[in-house]
């Protein structure tokens, strides 16, 4: 049946408060996810009260200046501090976005920071998608085509073509907007969620790949596909402004439209 | 269904794992019959509506009257058969969202469809007696 309440080991009890160095002038309050493996104790929420004039602008900036300066034993993953890489993708302030992309000033009051909901947890903020990957992986994200390429050129595209994908190629797989998605959260098992098929339609989409009909085909499922029931939490959550919704729509669109 | 079977094989990958049993081919009627009788119950639903508020207070007999001319029946027929239809292709999805374990699961989507039909049954004889 349906799970509303948390296994009980997953109950956030308050953890220790850092307080801010003396003499901060302007403080905030950053309340931080933890929890280890290690340790058998149930997770917990840190306070981290940081001086902001002593601290860059962003989300991230302030877990690295607590991991640097506090607490060395915060964990996160982050890598390219600017929106490209996905790696910093966590829960800021109820709402799933890259810690690196999230100003500090555009929460009021303290800066709540969990990992992505409904993810195994490895440490801290990071969490286990694993299994996001392995969704990524089964919808064979590269160009099929059986007729070749020619001779010394690329498969060529019209710009119209080209911006066909536009709003796709963009994603970078931070997965912000499957885990902020109820139906992954309650069949994650078995929906392939909105990053995935995403990354599905922009092959569906691309003018060169040749396995349309076959990527339709291993879409065309009550739990793979149609569990999407338009709840718009990916497309509101998305840090990269795309909109996983209408992709997932498009493909329905196709589905009718070969049958039709 | 993929937990029972990760139960059995806890070594399979994840890839095999999230593969599952493939695709079942099938949602597309589910979810385009969905839309459609969404659509037909808009006109029908509002044509129910104002004729029932047209006969507030009215005697049976003149119902009765009402229900027999073939139009009528026709479209009070179309509208429960849209209604219904509507009805259990909506549970269904709920069912399927909230209701994990395949037995369970099962069940629930029988009894469903059971109560379902028999609603819709009784539903349909009423306006045929009433009609003809």
């Amino acid at each position: 049946m349906v799970e509303f309440a948390l296994p009980a080991n997953s109950k956030v009890g308050q953890g220790k408060t850092h307080p801010a160095p003396a003499g901060a002038k302007r403080t905030k309050e950053f309340r931080v996810y933890r929890w280890s493996p290690d340790d058998g104790a149930k997770p917990r929420m840190d306070s981290y009260i940081i001086d902001l004039d002593q601290c860059g602008p962003m989300v991230l900036d302030a877990l690295i200046k607590i991991k640097n300066e506090v607490d060395s034993s915060l964990t996160f993953r982050r890598s390219c501090r600017e929106g490209i890489c996905g790696s910093c993708a966590m829960n800021i302030d109820g709402t799933n976005t890259l810690a690196c992309l999230k100003p500090i000033d555009a929460v009021k009051g303290a800066v709540r920071i969990n990992p992505l909901p409904h993810m195994p947890v490895v440490k801290d903020l990071v969490p286990d998608l694993t299994q996001a990957y392995a969704q990524l992986r089964s919808i064979e994200p590269w160009m099929q085509a059986d007729t070749p390429p020619p001779p010394d050129s690329e498969r060529r595209q019209s710009p119209d073509e080209r911006a066909a994908l536009d709003g796709m190629w963009e994603c970078i797989l931070c997965f912000c907007c499957t885990t902020s998605c109820p139906s992954y959260w309650w069949n994650g098992d078995r929906y392939l969620g909105p990053a995935v098929l995403l990354a599905a339609y922009r092959w569906i989409a691309d003018s060169r790949d040749e396995a349309t009909g076959k990527r339709l085909d291993a879409l065309e499922d009550p739990f793979k596909l149609y569990r999407c029931h338009t709840i718009m939490n990916c497309t509101q959550t998305c840090p990269k402004g795309l909109n996983p919704a209408k992709a997932i729509g498009k493909i329905k669109q196709l589905l009718v439209e070969r049958q039709v | 269904m993929s937990a029972s079977k990760m139960e059995i094989t806890p070594m399979r990958s994840t890839l095999g794992r999230v593969r599952g049993l493939g695709s079942a081919k099938s949602g597309t009627g589910h979810w385009w019959g969905q839309r459609l009788t969404a659509i037909a119950l808009v006109p029908l639903a509002i044509w129910f509506v104002l004729t029932l508020l047209a006969h507030l207070g009215a005697p049976h007999e003149a119902v009765a009257h009402w229900i027999g001319r073939p139009v009528n029946a026709v479209l009070l027929l179309a509208l429960i058969v849209a209604l219904f239809h509507h009805l259990h292709l909506g549970l269904q999805v709920v069912i399927e969202d909230y209701i994990h374990g395949e037995g369970a699961r099962l069940a629930v989507l029988l009894l469903m469809r059971a109560a379902v039909a028999l609603l819709f049954l009784t539903a349909f004889v009423a306006i045929l007696r009433m009609a003809l």
